[in-house]
């Protein structure tokens, strides 16, 4: 598909999606939007893609493993959190949060890349169990497991976002911005050096692709995204404690991503989308839903390792045979 | 691409759209704690509050409204809670049951004073009532009721010079100990070792280590359940043999039936429980016991009240007005001569604070055994 | 020193534990490139079926354990093979991965769900006295615990060292292409690890929650451990899970003793990340050459 064509169809996917929780009936046309819930729910899937994209980019393209993604998504809310009481406007709290969580990430992946492929995943399991612990012990700067309470949303052009629809259009521009920053990168020759990477790294090194350097520049990058996704995570849900930054979430993303299709553009999004609105669809099955869940993702796993994307790529396949 | 992309988006497209069905019912809303590490906790408040709910329908309701009491899961997580409440007022309830863990109420309870909508909750944390909202309503001591009466009971009852203090680092152990420290702070008697501990934490050994290290005159514990067991258990097996103080919990039926004779000899403050020796409670107890064919903690009984305390706000102003009734309850004392399902006298102050007799006990030959009756605070 | 001594033996009783579940969890990845996500659950799960068969229908203590072993067998080594790791064999690592963590899930709320959302307590083999000698307090559940998971472990080591199976099971852990050269009836080597591991699992399961009471969440814990525990100790060699699961389980007890009780957790992860800069082969494991 061209680059004017794709261009296109991002456009129109995001005026759909700044349409979907609007009230237009004061506008003539009889769609009442969502309600508070539902807002949030919607902004929740934003930034959980964001963050995805970033797992995205260091496992589907650059073919490396993090378990820490959550880690850094709660670098860059309490950064934001804490930030924000003090005074610092959210512009800076957030790109304040990228540039950190990008430092940190090349911090990390520095050393470990001097050993082997795996090892990058055990290295980022450990940090996240660090950050966890270090989340919830120093109570002094991060509140511990009260957390921090009563974040502020933030201020744009003296507007302040406390209706959900509009900071739902914030997260939603932001969001876009950084889909397209990705795309572009991933355009790049930078993006064909990652996924050369993915594919055959030995290959890759032998054709003069310096292999240390594009894999840590794409595992820091995806960091970033987790600090961005987490500067959002913060002022959305208004309240912070150490529990969403653990392990555990730090798998789910790994989860979301493969369930999505690892290594597709739109992976990350419908991977997200599982993950924030299947339990809201289950709800009828309160008890049974995570049971229901988790069979789903195990056949979905064993018939099509290439995710959801994949499995819609499947049966759409066949029409276009040419 | 695109076909991919359209299918792709109607696959997403349902399930945002919550539809709401409230007819003349009364909606009640409980966002508890029926997973993770609140799920004993959550589940008993639940049990007691549809308890009540059912009673209460079957003798006509509240002002000839029937109550609709559905709940919604917070898996213990703050975050969860928090959308769950949002989600419960988008349905214009007339008050909210829970969350039982202290931190999931801290992080819900400006969403409910925002929205004007009681909060009835079983959160024992200090700080939850000092924050202004005129919506949050305890059903059991907060900790700065609790606290200072265990810290008096080390000091006259136990008459310890030094204590050492075992707690979970969680919303609801972290919460204690910081009320604990400073209560024992305040009446000159020493922590000489300040032990925390993992929510599911299996192995105690170097724990109790420290604790025996410390030489304190008394050991504070203040765990969740299976984790007191297994410390009780451990403490025994190494010979700890300073006298063990607890809160609720630790005398509980579920750490004695795990902890078996390690559970013995086990002392402390109970702020409610089935074994007080009270008639009205002692009956409830068995009528819980033969619907749900397990034994209550005092978290059921805690969700037993709240639906009665919401009759009682909305019959004292004849209406069914969530604002009111939050209102209402501020400075009221509720006794059981005029609503039996109070079970016990109780009275809320203007921040949502209870204020109820207590006991202290003693865990004998696997029972707990209420050994005194304390006072409310203003009789 | 009776306090240090107390802890090596709380450690090694533990660690033991952690040896089990880390052995299992080597075989699995030497012999079929599987990494298990759900092998904390592994260990949680076989009490439950022993509690099943006590509590609903009534079988003696002795019989529900050996069905719990069998059971584990059946359903963690062979159903699980065929299931979740045959159709994603060859597949790629990172399914499997994911696949493995979703069974965790679906073990852990089946439990939650279908039998107690509580801890239960479990019925001890071995009588839970406690010995004092020299100042330290020892349980004999917890020597039990000790010997019997040696006992398994060394069954294991002559099982492998020592029978035809044994070495032809090493040799498709080594190079199943070339053990499947040389006539060694590689998948059936393959359904033999996991049967060990499932076996090894329910063992470790019936040992420990005696004393650490059977919940449907143990398995979060316990799965991280042995995995740190298999990393730490040589991910390609089984004596290396042994080490690794013992020295985690003496440094865990260590550290929340000596350092601080609140950043306990992170004293093993410590170790991993030392271990895997400077010496990533693991204590005792082999350097691997990278394949081209």
């Amino acid at each position: 598909m061209s680059t004017r064509h794709s261009l296109l169809l991002g456009l129109v996917l995001l005026a759909l999606l700044a349409l979907i929780p609007a009230d237009l009936t004061n506008l003539g046309i009889p769609y009442p939007g969502l309600k508070r819930y539902g807002t949030y729910i919607l902004t929740l899937w934003l930034v959980t893609a964001i963050a995805a994209m970033g797992v995205n980019l260091i496992v589907g393209y650059a073919g490396q493993e993090t378990l820490a993604q959550a880690a850094f998504l709660g670098i860059g809310a309490y950064l934001t959190a804490i930030a924000g009481k003090h005074g610092v406007p959210f512009g800076l709290c957030f790109i304040g949060s990228g540039i950190v969580a990008f430092i940190v990430g090349i911090a990390l992946g520095f050393p470990a890349l001097r050993v082997q492929k795996h090892y990058l995943a055990f290295v980022t399991l450990a940090f996240s169990v660090l950050a966890w612990l270090v989340f919830r012990n120093e109570a002094e700067i991060t509140g511990g497991v009260m957390g921090v309470r009563d974040i502020a949303r933030p201020i744009v052009f003296g507007f302040k976002l406390r209706n959900a629809v509009h900071f739902y259009w914030f997260v939603l521009a932001i969001a876009a911005v950084l889909t397209f920053a990705l795309w572009w990168i991933l355009q790049s020759p930078w993006g064909r050096a990652f996924t050369a990477l993915r594919e055959n790294p030995l290959r890759a090194e032998s054709l003069g692709v310096d292999v240390r350097l594009y894999t840590l520049l794409a595992f820091a990058l995806g960091s970033a995204y987790g600090g961005m996704a987490g500067s959002l995570y913060a002022p959305l849900v208004e309240f912070i404690d150490p529990s969403p930054f653990a392990l555990g979430p730090s798998l789910l993303f790994m989860l979301m991503v493969v369930v999505g299709g690892s290594g597709t553009f739109f992976g990350p999004f419908v991977g997200a989308g599982v993950a924030v609105l299947l339990p809201e669809w289950l709800r009828a099955w309160e008890n049974y839903y995570l049971m229901i869940y988790a069979v789903a993702v195990m056949v979905l796993m064993a018939l099509f390792p290439g995710g959801l994307v994949g499995l819609v790529a499947f049966f759409t396949r066949k029409r276009s045979r040419l | 691409m695109l076909r991919r992309t359209l299918a792709l988006a109607g696959l997403a497209a349902a399930g945002l759209w919550s539809g709401a069905a409230a007819a003349q019912d009364i909606v009640l809303p409980g966002v508890l704690e029926l997973s993770g590490a609140g799920a004993v906790s959550g589940t008993m408040f639940r049990n007691g509050a549809a308890m009540a709910v059912e009673e209460i329908n079957a003798k006509g309701g509240i002002l000839g409204h029937k109550i609709k009491f559905e709940v919604v899961d917070t898996a213990s997580d703050p975050g969860k809670a928090r959308a769950a409440i949002q989600r419960a007022l988008d349905e214009k309830p007339i008050a909210i049951l829970g969350p039982v863990f202290s931190g999931s109420v801290s992080a819900t309870e400006k969403l409910t004073a925002d929205a004007e909508v009681p909060q009835i909750m079983g959160g024992e944390a200090a700080p939850l009532t000092l924050q202004g909202s005129k919506y949050l309503f305890r059903t059991s001591f907060g900790q700065q009721s609790s606290m200072p009466k265990i810290a008096n009971y080390l000091r006259d009852g136990i008459k310890a010079k030094s204590v050492a203090v075992v707690f979970v680092n969680n919303d609801f152990g972290k919460g204690g100990r910081d009320s604990i420290v400073k209560e024992l702070a305040a009446r000159n008697i020493k922590v000489v070792a300040d032990v925390s501990t993992e929510s599911g934490q299996a192995d105690f050994a170097a724990d109790v280590i420290k604790v025996k290290g410390a030489n304190a005159d008394a050991v504070f514990v203040y765990l969740n359940e299976e984790e007191s067991a297994r410390f009780l258990r451990e403490a025994k097996k190494q010979g700890l043999n300073k006298p063990l103080i607890g809160e609720t919990t630790l005398l509980g039926q579920k750490v004695i039936e795990l902890a078996g004779d390690a559970a013995n000899g086990v002392k402390g403050h109970v702020g409610l429980t089935i074994d007080a020796p009270i008639p009205a409670v002692q009956e409830w107890a068995k009528k819980y016991e033969a619907k749900f064919h397990s034994k209550s903690d005092h978290n059921g009984i805690k969700g037993y009240i709240a639906p009665y305390m919401i009759k009682v706000a909305a019959e004292k102003v004849g209406k069914l007005d969530p604002k009111a009734i939050a209102a209402a309850l501020h400075g009221m004392t509720i006794t059981p001569a005029q609503e039996p399902g109070i079970l016990i006298e109780a009275t809320w102050d203007g921040a949502g604070d209870i204020d109820r007799i207590s006991f202290l006990g003693e865990v004998k030959d696997g029972k707990q055994v209420i050994t005194q009756t304390l006072p409310k605070l203003k009789p | 020193m009776t306090d240090l001594l107390q802890l090596l033996i709380a450690g090694l009783a533990t660690g033991a534990i952690y040896a089990l579940a880390a052995i299992g969890f080597t075989l699995l990845w030497q012999t079929s490139q599987t990494i298990n996500f759900a092998q904390g659950e592994f260990v949680m799960l076989p009490a439950f079926f022993a509690l099943i068969a006590m509590n609903w229908f009534h079988i003696p203590l002795p019989i529900a354990l050996v069905l719990a072993v069998l059971a584990s067998m059946l359903l963690l080594g062979a159903v699980f093979r065929y299931a979740v790791v045959g159709p994603l064999l060859g597949r790629g690592v990172l399914p499997l991965v994911i696949s493995t963590l979703a069974l965790s899930v679906l073990m852990k709320e089946s439990v939650k769900e279908f039998v107690s959302a509580q801890a239960e307590s479990f019925p001890t083999l071995v009588p839970d006295l406690v010995i004092h000698f020299a100042g330290l307090s020892v349980s004999i559940a917890q020597l039990g615990m000790l010997v019997i998971s040696l006992a398994a472990i060394g069954l294991l080591q002559w099982f492998l060292g020592g029978t035809r199976t044994g070495r032809q099971m090493q040799a498709t852990a080594q190079n199943p292409t070339v053990a499947r050269i040389l006539g060694v009836p590689v998948e059936r080597m393959i359904l033999y690890t996991f049967l060990i591991n499932a076996a090894l699992a329910a063992i470790a399961s019936i040992l420990i929650s005696p004393i650490y009471l059977a919940k449907f969440s143990n398995g979060e814990t316990l799965g991280l451990i042995a995995f740190v525990a298999a990393i730490v100790g040589g991910f390609n060699q089984v004596r290396g899970a042994i080490a690794g699961g013992l020295l985690v389980g003496v440094l865990d007890n260590l550290a929340a003793a000596y350092v601080s009780t609140a950043y306990r957790q992170a004293i093993p992860l410590i170790l991993l990340v030392l271990i895997i800069l400077f010496r990533p082969q693991g204590l005792l494991g082999r350097k691997e050459e990278r394949a081209v």
